[in-house]
């Protein structure tokens, strides 16, 4: 059967070049890069290399660059070490309410442990509310983290404006830039924050490896005790063939994002475009601006239907997508996200993610266009919400 | 995470639609929860004779839907009331433990299409049966 992949906002493929500059370091360079020895320190100067790699290419210093297992733990890290580092200035942080799970099942822990949070709200396009966030600022606020660019709409965040406020105030911003990475220039020095959090398998590297930015001389906890690793901020062997991999991923990544981001546009508008004229009940969710918006994401809301058996139809048809129906995850809530756009929960019940990547054709998108058309008509033919409404069946 | 007797019953689901003039309607659920699911059954005699469904929803919920509708047609309204959600889920080899909710509401859709037509046979008038639980 022929399979389309269109969750490039879950995880990417691992660039083949990326795998083979890894490769060595799984069967050769395979010492200890704390240990003393030359191993060891083989190692470390492939470690090294790729710290410099990377803080270069998102303008900060290699010391600056603290590798982790991945986004959630570079999410936790920041949320759970500024609280704690900053416990003595106060103990209220605000967040945006279309974070990550990363960031939000954290804040949930650290209220119960007496942390207080304010979260902060978006408009219908998912844009977060600046002057709700300036009211929400008290004596106490230590932290502000607002995510660069959201994972299920796609929609990109002015952080540089919340930088500016701020700063006003003396607080330090986190940015949880996982989907942004790769898909936007992002550029520390000029952004202004003070840590941002990111993943490799995001943008065709390895999978088990991210990175936290922490700007020098901002106060911070550890998450993970043990060794010297990471400045002794992070203890845990470094993962050596993982950051070699997020290393190439990232200079690869880098090197042709103006172009592949103008590719994967134009995938995407196309079938923006084409879904909104041939297919009857349907919201594009996110950014109408395409650029203030992810280039690779498009999210839509399919009245009448349930998010989860577009999915299964797509599934057995080989297209793979990303619902924010509840089905899915197993609880009946659905998207906090949708939700917070203003989204019913019907509504939210019914959307589908899809998620374009430079390896897709212009010839996949009018094939699961094709497809999506027959499976909605299809669905609604079963929903008895389609009859309710009085619609006409044959729009 | 489904297995292979429900994937079938969600790409071919049997008895899809509505019976027009049913004898008996019965809709359950709601769409915050994000699944409803309506069935209509002909009945002669106080034996289903046919039965339909319009299911908002999961692949299981659908997948229940069909399973649940083909198993009642042919019994007597008694024999039906007695098809419990673990039937259903028993006849579909099993469904992930998440989705159970959605052979329950099966079972009640039967149930409420069943009382709708007991209800009407003897007179009793429900208001606006068909928005209940919208």
């Amino acid at each position: 059967m022929r399979r389309i992949y269109l969750d490039h906002a879950a995880t990417t493929s691992l660039d083949k070049r990326v795998f083979e500059k890894m490769t060595p370091y799984f069967l050769d360079v395979y010492g200890n890069a704390n240990s003393q020895h030359g191993y060891g320190r083989d190692a470390q100067k492939a470690v090294d290399t790729a710290r410099d790699s990377i803080a270069k290419l998102i303008g900060a210093k290699p010391n600056e660059i603290y590798f982790t297992s991945g986004g959630t733990e570079s999410d936790n890290w920041a949320l759970r070490g500024a609280v704690k580092a900053l416990k003595e200035k106060g103990n209220h942080v605000i967040i945006s309410c279309i974070e990550h799970a990363a960031m939000l099942s954290t804040a949930k822990e650290l209220e119960k442990e007496g942390v207080e949070f304010s979260y902060i709200g978006v408009d219908e396009q998912g844009f977060i509310d600046l002057e709700e966030l300036k009211n929400a600022i008290r004596p106490n606020t230590i932290l502000i983290s607002c995510m660069y660019a959201n994972n299920e709409i796609g929609t990109i965040e002015p952080i540089s404006e919340i930088v500016k406020i701020a700063k006003e105030h003396g607080i330090l911003v986190h940015t949880d830039a996982v989907q942004a990475m790769g898909a936007i220039d992002v550029n520390v020095a000029t952004l202004g924050v003070d840590m941002l959090s990111f993943s490799a398998h995001k943008f065709n590297g390895p999978k088990g490896v991210g990175a936290l930015y922490i700007k020098n001389g901002i106060p911070m906890a550890r998450l993970i005790s043990g060794g010297h690793q990471e400045r002794t901020r992070r203890g845990g062997t470094t993962n050596v063939p993982g950051v070699v991999g997020f290393a190439e991923a990232l200079r690869l990544t880098k090197e042709s994002m103006a172009k592949d981001n103008e590719y994967v546009a134009k995938l995407r508008d196309r079938f923006v475009e084409r879904v909104e004229k041939e297919i009857p009940f349907v919201k594009l969710n996110g950014a109408r601006d395409f650029s203030k918006r992810l280039p690779s994401n498009a999210d839509f809301s399919f009245e009448f239907i349930e998010g989860e058996s577009i999915l299964f139809s797509l599934d057995m048809d080989g297209i793979a997508v990303s619902s924010g129906s509840a089905c899915s995850s197993g609880s009946l809530e659905p998207s906090h996200v949708l939700l917070a756009i203003g989204l019913s929960e019907e509504k939210a019940h019914g959307t589908i993610r899809f998620s374009f990547g430079k390896e897709n054709t212009m010839e996949e998108v009018d094939y699961v266009v094709d497809t999506l058309k027959s499976t909605i008509a299809r669905l609604r033919e079963m929903s008895p919400l389609f009859n309710l409404k009085g619609e006409d069946k044959n729009v | 995470m489904y297995n292979e007797k429900v994937m079938e019953a969600f790409r071919n689901p049997k008895n899809v639609g509505e019976i027009e003039n049913c004898d008996g309607l019965g809709k359950v659920g709601n769409a915050s929860c994000g699944d409803i699911m309506q069935i209509t059954l002909k009945i002669e005699n106080d034996v289903i004779v046919d039965a339909k469904f319009k299911t908002f929803g999961c692949a299981a919920a659908i997948a229940t839907s069909s399973t649940a509708t083909d198993m009642i047609i042919g019994l007597t309204i008694e024999e039906a009331l007695k098809i419990t959600n673990k039937k259903v889920v028993e006849t579909l080899e099993g469904l992930p433990p998440q989705k159970i909710h959605c052979s329950v509401l099966a079972e009640e859709a039967i149930k409420a299409a069943i009382e709708d037509y007991q209800n009407k046979k003897n007179g009793i008038k429900v208001e606006n049966t068909e928005e209940k639980y919208v």
